[in-house]
């Protein structure tokens, strides 16, 4: 605990005493700056939000789906496994700011009358297609940790496969990777501003226009105060479903 | 009385290692057999092939006079004809007991859930658990786990029960509260096929003991002669073990 005080106060001196820092003060903390830039970033962090909450519903849908179609057993589903793992290697192989780069760019310029020309659209379809890679890995990882003997109680008293599945070997492969899930969903609420990139004004845009006008940065320090203030209460959130989840499973109802 | 149960030339290999080498095997309707061998003889995987949770490699499993791997049968309909309760109780953990009781009466038999769960209660009661059925698992010893593991299996009302060591994980005050259980099923008339290595509980509960040996039923019969006079002298030299580690 000392050690920590003393090793941030030391860091804290070294860099207020740096030669530089009046000037990075002053066009990175600049509270007038701040406040001014404020409100209109803030709207913009509300497409964030929304850019966030599509995509992760249906990325929890989607993942899952994929996970299931890897855990089929046989050799009828080996096709479906095949291409499931294509898929996984390819969008996890891929960074994101490409995939979103020729989504973004190259789906609107085939003008087909039907495809849509929203660049927060193909934004999102993008960050769906690359995050389903990786949440697919992690309920996989939950759906191989249950042990296979709680499969084989639930066949034994007649369920059907996909009723072990949904009732017995799912509900326990979710619960125990709500951790890894959310840090990857941390993960996609950052890379929401990714979008901004297609020329969506969402907050890192909207700070980079801001900044532009200026010639100072406190916009950017605005926008990341914004984006963390959306992760910790969603760190929070996790931390407590864990917590209840382990209470629950000990409870005795009285 | 009729045939619960037939096996007949039974084979199971895991890989290179044959497990079952050809079991033959008849139990009755309301009869008790207790399955006796050292660990590895083939109990457990004798079991999971009358259960259809191994498939067989060559023979035939007959219950009540229903080839059952026969191609084409319904596993999951037979299954609930089966009741199996394993070594490690297996419940399910995300449930409460009287979820872990009526899940497979609702999914499988599609028992409205008022029912289910009046005839879940039931049942709890009778073994003594009526006061557990909101708890979860977890908060269980493993004595009341089991036993409710065997409420579990009963609920599908199976015509033939399989137990698979369901005493060896746990500590031995708490043996005789299961052991207890599974003598009030046998009063009651219920089918049982038990893998043990309780001697003692198997003389007194079972009608007939088998002799399971390097995948083959050695020796067949009535407890007081398998127990005391056995013929084969791999059957001696098993018990002769038992006898010097002070489990019979």
């Amino acid at each position: 605990m000392l050690s920590t005080i003393v090793f941030f106060t030391v860091l804290a001196l070294a860099i207020t005493h740096a030669p530089g820092w009046p000037e990075v003060r002053r066009t990175f903390f600049n509270w007038d700056e701040f406040k001014a830039s404020m409100p209109e970033i803030a709207r913009a962090f509300l497409l964030n939000v929304k850019i966030f909450l599509i995509s992760e519903a249906f990325i929890l849908v989607l993942a899952l789906a994929l996970a299931v179609i890897r855990s089929l057993p046989g050799p009828v589903f080996f096709p479906m496994r095949v291409l499931g793992i294509a898929y996984a290697d390819f969008f996890r192989g891929v960074p994101t700011i490409l995939v979103i780069a020729l989504l973004g760019f190259g789906a609107p310029a085939l003008q087909l009358s039907w495809v849509p020309l929203s660049t927060t659209f193909w934004g999102i379809v993008a960050l769906v297609l690359v995050y389903t890679a990786y949440v697919s890995e992690v309920y996989r990882a939950g759906i191989e940790s249950v042990h296979p003997s709680q499969d084989a109680a639930a066949r034994s008293l007649g369920l059907s496969h996909w009723q072990s599945l949904q009732k017995v070997v799912l509900p326990q492969a979710v619960r125990r990777v709500i951790p890894p899930l959310l840090n990857d969903f941390i993960g996609l609420q950052k890379d929401t501003a990714l979008v901004g990139f297609l020329g969506s004004v969402e907050a890192f845009k909207q700070s980079q226009i801001d900044a532009a006008a200026t010639f100072n940065y406190t916009p950017f320090v605005a926008a990341a105060v914004l984006f963390v203030a959306l992760t910790i209460p969603l760190a929070r959130f996790t931390d407590w479903l864990v917590l209840r989840d382990r209470r629950r499973r000990q409870a005795t109802g009285a | 009385m009729g045939e619960a149960l037939v096996v007949d030339r039974l084979h199971k290999s895991f890989g290179t290692l044959e497990v079952l080498r050809g079991v033959d095997l008849a139990v009755a309707e309301h009869e008790v057999v207790c399955l006796i061998g050292a660990s590895g003889s083939g109990k457990s995987t004798l079991l999971r092939c009358v259960n259809l949770l191994e498939p067989i490699d060559e023979g035939r499993i007959v219950v009540e006079g229903e080839e059952i791997t026969a191609p084409g049968v319904n596993v999951n309909r037979i299954r609930r004809r089966i009741g199996i309760v394993f070594q490690a109780y297996n419940l399910f953990p995300h449930m409460n007991v009287l979820r872990n009781v009526t899940l497979a009466p609702t999914l499988a038999l599609r028992v409205p859930r008022a029912r289910a769960e009046a005839e879940a209660t039931q049942l709890l009661e009778r073994f003594g658990l009526a006061d557990k059925r909101n708890d979860f698992p977890d908060s269980l010893s493993g004595g009341q786990q089991q036993r409710v593991a065997i409420v579990r299996a009963l609920a599908m009302r199976p015509d033939l029960m399989l137990l698979d060591e369901v005493t060896s994980a746990l500590d031995p005050e708490l043996v005789a509260e299961v052991l207890e259980v599974i003598r009030e099923l046998a009063a009651g008339g219920m089918t049982m096929l038990i893998a043990t290595h309780e001697m003692g509980f198997a003389r007194d509960i079972a009608d007939r003991i088998c002799f399971l040996d390097e995948g083959v039923i050695l020796e067949d019969g009535p407890p007081e002669q398998i127990l005391t006079e056995p013929k084969e002298p791999r059957t001696q030299q098993f018990l002769q073990r038992i006898i010097e580690a002070g489990r019979l």
